[in-house]
């Protein structure tokens, strides 16, 4: 391997460890206060709404209404797997039609 | 322990009381893995992906699959590939992988926060397969009342998705050009689908309206106006930080 390529992929493993020990250490170093504590736990939510807005949002009605399928199939189901299959399925299918 | 409900332990575990033993077991583990097998499959599709990019990019099976298996960031590793030219720009790629990244922070905080007296060598391994979407399983899991309050559940989930991830960038890198794109198949869709289904099951009513909505404004508009993943962090901060001013307990 070339030591400019291994220098970089470990600078990279390096800095993207960082960022993931580097709250959690946040967190041990000092127990949050009450009203970080309730600020964290709305953290997930809105992580998860960020992640998937541009796209099941703003990219197509295709992604949009497939996004939509996989939600009821969830709220009906609860199961992960069927919801991804049809969320998948609609959008092949809407991408497809919607062209 | 004679509680049976495992909602009261993780009640628990969030409020840090001290003296409560985190439970952290193989068998949670394997539970997390278990679970996760869909995503596995969509981590799998895309780390495919990878490796054709990444031998079409020029890298050597060595620094390819050294990339998957020591930095295992999806994100971070395409834009890497972009960036990778001769001479490498060492620190323009190093920067970016960190900014890219940069949201990993804010995650690992709000999980600590659930398991407060969890030793540092669990916290720190788990840490290594911290990604999206371990992230997104145990924070589901972890808000179900019927959920696991194991904290080896991330461990697990993340270990799971890690084996997939290597593998599919062993398997890209080999076939090259015989691997098909997955978004033929609707398959780039599979994760907004997983992520929308886990939300799914995270709703707990009116009150996540505030939170949420603002985090989806402020995503789009970030996504459209700045690069990277910035969308991401900027959503997550707008919203967490509306949903705690505005949730009355």
């Amino acid at each position: 391997m070339r030591t400019e390529a291994l220098v970089t992929i470990l600078g990279m493993a390096l800095v993207t460890y960082a960022t993931r020990a580097g709250g959690m250490w946040l967190v041990g170093r000092a127990s949050p206060s009450p009203r970080v504590q309730a600020w964290l736990r709305q953290v997930p939510g809105a992580v998860l709404v960020s992640i998937i807005a541009p796209v099941a949002l703003a990219s197509g009605p295709a992604e949009t209404a497939a996004a939509l399928a996989a939600a009821l199939v969830a709220a009906r189901t609860r199961n992960l797997l069927l919801a991804m299959l049809v969320g998948v399925a609609a959008v092949r299918l809407l991408r497809f039609w919607m062209v | 322990m004679s509680e049976p409900a495992s909602s009261s332990a993780v009640e628990q575990a969030a409020s840090g009381k001290p003296g409560f033993d985190v439970t952290f077991t193989v068998s949670g583990a394997l539970t997390g893995a278990r679970k996760t097998l869909p995503l596995a499959a969509s981590v799998f599709a895309v780390g495919t992906v990878f490796g054709v990019l990444a031998r079409q990019a020029g890298l050597p099976a060595a620094e390819s699959l050294s990339m998957s298996a020591l930095v295992f960031a999806g994100a971070a590793q395409f834009i890497a590939l972009g960036l990778w030219t001769a001479p490498l720009p060492v620190l323009t790629i190093i920067l970016t992988t960190l900014v890219v990244n940069l949201r990993h922070v804010l995650m690992g905080a709000a999980w600590r926060a659930r398991y407060p007296d969890l030793s540092a060598p669990r916290v720190y391994s788990s840490a290594f397969v911290m990604v999206d979407e371990s992230w997104a399983m145990t924070m589901r899991e972890v808000e179900d009342p019927s959920g696991t309050s194991d904290a080896a559940f991330m461990l697990g989930s993340g270990l799971a998705l890690f084996l997939a991830w290597i593998s599919a960038a062993a398997i890209g890198q080999t076939l090259g050009g015989l691997v098909r794109d997955p978004a033929e198949w609707g398959l780039d869709f599979a994760f907004t689908a997983a992520v929308v289904a886990l939300l799914v099951g995270m709703w707990k009513g009116k009150r996540d309206l505030v939170p949420w909505d603002v985090a989806a404004v402020v995503a789009v508009a970030a996504s459209h106006w700045l690069p990277g993943k910035w969308y991401i962090l900027l959503g997550a901060l707008a919203g967490s930080v509306a949903g705690a001013l505005t949730d009355a307990d």
